[in-house]
């Protein structure tokens, strides 16, 4: 079922499996980059700790602006540094940023094609206790909409890393979204990644799913259940949303019949929505988008945010279930 | 040292301040829309700062120690491009596609899309925040160009204009220089009338930034302002320049509903005619100089 050349840790299901949070991977991916590429600089809204920004701030302090509670601003100075031939990380949450400098985002940078990494943690429900205000679950439509702008979300703390390295390899504008929680380590160096070419983890024809971010390892325990009652199940881990992978899209469409999304964002205009407007250009079959239903979240534990909003491995293999199920049905209320 | 200007040298520069705002009249009569309070009140500054206070080499507009300029004002962009094009950027003739389709001149700057144009603006608030990003990058290199932006006071409305304000104040960036268009209008009423920017000063003091208020009709005060504020090692300078929007066509002079509005040919005309005959008083002031030069 697991992909060799996926190469995924040996104790992917285990109990005592490594956790680790993707701003981790965020703060150690820029700390390292700091050391090698003297262009590269961070900024920060008054979040060093929480961005994990902290040691960058540290170990290159004229290279890093403080930019105080000020995305706004924050947003233009990346602009301007990038102009300069810098390459500026912005760190926030995504709450503010691009909640609330989208429109900087969008001129001074998209539109300017400013070589800006726009780099939010606290994505998504898992935020946990500080509530709907700050679990940041638009932010992927608000980016993908954006010309000129990749949009990356990891699925751990070690591919998190490595998507901070191509963000600054990349000459543009680049969103990368990672999360606060502690959550699976799974992939490992050997895990390719590259910008724009999801990584196929598991082999099956039944369904195929296809997540971003956090809800890729609990894709994994879905097609891992579902193997284990005779299902065989694909998980596609596509961490850039845009530019999309619409090759592996469109190759799981045509080899599994029907196709299962899962983001920790909103149902409308996120993974989903793009996984959909390819499958309805090139390849229509049935598809179920898993994510927030169009609802603000609460306050909470994590996994408590995640089973009472349906994130959970057991409503990705129902939905997987009832997509397959669906197989057969697909066209037939048209044709009817 | 401080820079000092001939008669001569202020005449040549009135010259092209009267030339760039016939130039803002042609392009925006040949669109048929477009801004022109605030390009026709600004034209002595733009004149003073693309043909004296700037270092800039049309020829090559990527030069690395090359002044600064962000538009945060984007909508004044008419008459930044007549100084470009008068500078040498491109061709004059190529005026007369701004707003039209396919042309470089958009109806607000983008840049990468015209040589010499620095940042693309038009939402208001976001030019200074670029200025100071760019004026970090050479503060922490050590280069020695100077970054100027030139902001509205409209723009003052938006919180982010007050963000980069406290920020550069606060980091003392001396290598900034901001020029305010003080105008006292804005899209739909004088400032003064909702929101008062006033008092602007102390505001400014209390962002610490260092202030030089100016005649912005006055191109030997716009130089002389920059070049002042080149002095100034403890902050950045904003040198707040009062003008009439519309200065110079006197049916627009100082009027809201001027702000941006379709220009008849025959109010084309009239404008172009009023300008005409400045010209032509500053021509004879040029010869006059030319003659005591000579002499
Ligand atoms: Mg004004």
């Amino acid at each position: 079922m697991i992909r060799e050349d996926a190469h995924l840790v040996s104790n992917l299901f285990a109990e005592d499996l490594v956790k680790k949070a993707t701003r981790d991977g965020y703060g150690e991916g820029l700390l390292e980059l700091g050391g090698i590429n003297n262009d590269v600089w961070a900024l920060c809204g008054d979040l060093t700790t929480s961005t994990r920004a902290k040691a960058f701030a540290e170990a290159f302090p004229d290279r890093f602006v403080e930019a105080g509670v000020a995305e706004q601003n924050m947003a233009g100075i990346a602009a301007g540094l990038a102009l300069e031939g810098k390459i500026p990380f912005a760190s926030s949450f995504a709450c503010f940023s691009p909640g609330r400098n989208w429109d900087q985002i969008r001129v001074s940078i998209a539109y300017s094609e400013a070589n800006v990494k726009i780099a939010s943690s606290h994505t998504g429900l898992e935020v946990g206790g500080d509530g709907a205000s700050h679990q940041a679950c638009e932010d992927i439509a608000m980016m993908r909409a954006l010309p000129n702008f990749i949009v990356v979300a990891p699925c751990d703390a070690i591919e998190t890393k490595k998507a901070v390295f191509a963000a600054a390899e990349h000459v543009g504008p680049v969103y990368i979204r990672f999360a606060r929680e502690k959550t699976a380590l799974f992939t490992t160096g050997k895990t390719p990644f590259e910008i724009g070419r999801a990584v196929t983890l598991t082999d099956g024809d039944d369904a195929a799913i296809i997540a971003c971010g956090t809800m890729v390892y609990l894709s994994l325990l879905a097609a891992k259940s579902m193997f284990d009652s005779g299902m065989s199940v694909r998980v596609v881990d596509m961490h850039t949303i845009k530019p999309l992978d619409e090759e592996i899209v469109v190759k799981a469409a045509s080899e599994c019949g029907c196709i299962v999304t899962v983001e920790e964002h909103q149902v409308y205009g996120g993974l989903g929505g793009a996984v959909a407007e390819v499958l309805g250009r090139e390849y229509p079959v049935p598809l179920e988008i898993i994510g927030v239903n169009d609802l603000f979240g609460e306050s909470g534990k994590a996994a408590e945010l995640w089973e009472k909003y349906g994130l959970t491995s057991t409503s990705i293999a129902k939905a997987t279930k009832k997509a397959i199920k669906r197989k057969g049905a697909f066209g037939k209320r048209r044709a009817a | 040292m401080a820079i000092v200007l001939t008669d001569l040298e202020i005449a040549e520069l009135e010259k092209m301040a009267n030339t760039l705002r016939q130039d803002v009249i042609r392009m925006t009569a040949s669109v048929g829309q477009g801004h022109l309070g605030g390009p026709l009140g600004m034209a002595e500054v733009f004149s003073a700062l693309y043909f004296k206070v700037l270092r800039h080499d049309p020829k090559n507009p990527d030069w690395g120690e090359r002044s600064r300029f962000i538009l945060s004002n984007g909508h004044i962009c008419p008459v930044q491009y007549a100084a470009l094009a008068r500078s040498g950027y491109f061709p004059v003739e190529e005026l007369t596609t701004y707003r039209k389709i396919n042309s470089r001149l958009q109806g607000h700057p983008h840049v990468g899309s015209l040589p010499g144009i620095e940042n693309s603006g038009g939402p208001l608030g976001q030019g200074i925040s670029q200025a100071v990003g760019r004026a970090l990058a050479a503060l922490q290199a050590g280069w020695k160009h100077r970054v100027y932006c030139m902001t509205s006071d409209g723009e003052h409305d938006e919180g982010q204009t007050w963000e980069a304000l406290l920020f550069a104040g606060s980091r003392h960036l001396r290598n900034l220089t901001v020029l305010l268009d003080r105008n006292n209008i804005q899209i739909d009423y004088h400032t003064e009338r909702y929101i008062p920017l006033e008092p602007l000063v102390d505001k400014y003091h209390a962002f610490k930034w260092h202030v030089i208020e100016i005649d912005g009709h006055n191109v030997r005060q716009v130089v002389e302002a920059c070049d002042h504020a080149n002095d100034i090692f403890d902050g950045p300078t904003v040198v707040i320049c009062h003008a009439i929007p519309g200065k110079g066509v006197d049916y627009m002079e100082n009027d809201p509903e001027w702000h941006d509005s379709t220009l008849t040919s025959e109010q084309a005309e009239e404008a172009l005619r009023n300008l005409r005959v400045v010209e032509d008083e500053i021509d004879r002031k040029i010869a006059t100089l030319k003659g005591r030069v000579a002499a």
